[in-house]
């Protein structure tokens, strides 16, 4: 039971860094109907935007660590919303009326562009690097569960992004312009919407949440290099196809469900070396008999 | 208050309009008449900046928007009911009109609902239903209606008879001349239904492949024995 206990706080944690990155994949689908490659590197950027960050202020890690923990997430995700919003504009916003795969195919090379001139060892080096612990670190023990303080950490903040990008999407009048937009550019044009930027906003806000999970997933490895992203970023594109891409819930729930999986195929000692064959496995069950995904629907519009 | 010039668009290799000229005054209902293909939806996407023109000018109270993006075009004045309607089917009907009023503040957009809930009742009545879920006629009430949303000094109208219960019809054409007459606003109309849009309107221009073969009032229009024979069915 508490092993039981135990993996599902473990799934919960890692499966919440998935529903954030995937978020990232689904928003841009929603409004540009394509697969952002480069959204895993962004998440990258964002793991060593807070390493450099954290280096550079050392004295304010030791005096108020929490203040400085907070300041250095905010700061990566800062810089990553404006790194995703750039890369939008120079790589995509250029191909706005090619066809699909022409971006699709430039997503693949933005990423490896950024993986590889990452690499060099100009500007990050290949080598692995050890991330800083942020959080100060406990270990709460709770009836024989083991809680770290850096999985508590992780759990909290992607809740309280989760409920701010709610608030955003449904509540204000961005959001509701940003489904606008998901649901027909031309039209949202027609109604004085500046889909050029609400598309800028929209990479910038998925790169954000990217940010957040990049440090997020370093915490719990704690080494970072260029290609980090690369393993987290599939698993996250796959949570999003398996909610319904371009479905918002739908990357939560595919996020959590890939984590949880993921962690209790790794927990029992004779499937810990399948556990990505059974993800996957799953996955292509749920999609065969979900096509959409889990939460995924076309609504047709009346003619 | 619309002054088209020698308006060319082209779709790749074909030519959809050759060097389209009409203008619209200030209070007018103009129809834009022809048969399928002839450029009708063209003239208007290409006046609201959502089609680019290959050449050829688009004024709209003396500035010119030919190079415009869309939404600086609305800003300005000027809504398009686009063809298919083009309602958020994913948002309620109270969301699609608050896009409509995308450009206005908060106070400004409660107000304007209100005249718009004057206008079209039944929105009201369905105000909290997702939009997809309306019966044609009442989407293009909402079509309408979130166009209004933004104080539009002219309206471009893409065949708002099609695919509707010919009683929503009547009625919705009432609603446009009643627009018209009372909020002063300028509508440029695109309709198949020759007779209704010429009964409407004060002017009517006729295309044909891409091409204004004939401009005049609408009773003059009417009596000409072309148009009879090829739009109003003898």
């Amino acid at each position: 039971m508490t092993e039981f206990a135990q993996q599902l706080l473990n799934g919960l944690a890692l499966g919440s860094i998935y529903a954030l990155i995937a978020l990232g994949y689904t928003m841009v689908y929603g409004v540009l109907r394509f697969i952002n490659f480069a959204h895993s590197d962004v998440l990258m950027l964002g793991a060593f935007a807070a390493f450099y960050l954290a280096a550079a202020t050392p004295h304010m890690a030791a005096a108020t660590p929490l203040l400085h923990a907070g300041m250095v997430v905010l700061g990566a995700a800062l810089i990553c919303a404006v790194l995703g919003a750039l890369i939008e504009r120079l790589a995509y916003r250029p191909l706005r009326d090619r066809p699909r795969i022409t971006v699709l195919i430039t997503a693949i090379g933005v990423s490896l562009l950024i993986e590889y001139t990452c690499q060099h060892p100009a500007v990050f080096g290949a080598a692995t690097r050890s991330f800083p612990q942020l959080f100060p670190q406990h270990n709460l023990t709770l009836g024989g569960l083991t809680l770290s303080s850096n999985d508590l950490a992780v759990l909290g903040i992607t809740a309280l992004l989760l409920a701010l990008l709610w608030f955003v999407v449904q509540k204000t009048k961005l959001g509701v312009a940003m489904r606008a937009v998901a649901f027909n550019p031309q039209a949202a044009s027609l109604m004085g919407v500046d889909v050029g930027r609400i598309i800028s906003v929209t990479f910038a806000l998925g790169s954000a949440l990217a940010a957040v999970a990049g440090i997020a997933y370093a915490l719990r490895a704690p080494g970072i290099e260029p290609l980090m992203g690369v393993q987290p970023g599939i698993k996250a594109f796959i949570a999003a196809v398996l909610g319904g891409i371009g479905n918002l819930p739908g990357a939560v729930l595919g996020g959590l469900l890939l984590g949880l999986i993921e962690t209790f195929a790794g927990g029992l000692k004779q499937l810990s070396n399948y556990r990505d064959a059974i993800a996957f496995a799953l996955l292509i069950i749920i999609l065969i008999l979900r096509p959409a995904g889990l939460l995924g629907r076309e609504q047709p519009e009346k003619v | 208050m619309l002054e088209i010039k020698d308006l060319t668009v082209r779709y790749g290799a074909v030519t959809a309009l050759h060097g389209v000229s009409l203008s619209v005054k200030a209070g007018e209902i103009v129809t834009l008449l022809g048969a399928n293909g002839a450029g009708k939806t063209t003239t208007l996407r290409a006046i609201s900046g959502l089609q680019r023109a290959v050449s050829g000018t688009v004024s709209f109270e003396g500035c010119d928007i030919t190079r415009m993006p869309p939404h600086e075009i609305v800003r300005r004045g000027l809504g398009h009911v686009p063809e298919g309607r083009m309602i958020f089917a994913n948002l309620t009907v109270v969301e699609n009109l608050l896009m409509g009023a995308y450009l206005l503040g908060e106070a400004q957009a409660a107000e304007q609902r209100e005249r718009v809930f004057q206008t079209f009742p039944r929105l009201q009545e369905r105000q909290a239903q997702v939009a997809g879920t309306l019966s044609g006629g009442e989407q293009q009430m909402l079509a309408i209606g979130r166009a209004l949303m933004g104080r539009p000094k002219c309206l471009l109208l893409d065949e708002p008879s099609l695919g509707i219960a010919p009683l929503l019809v009547r009625a919705i054409f009432e609603k446009i001349v009643e627009i018209n007459h009372t909020q002063g606003i300028t509508i440029l109309l695109v309709e198949q239904n020759a007779n209704l849009a010429l009964a409407v309107a004060h002017r009517g221009c006729v295309l044909e492949t891409g091409r204004v073969v004939l401009s005049d009032d609408s009773a003059a229009l009417r009596a000409n024995p072309q148009v009879k024979s090829a739009y109003l069915g003898g």
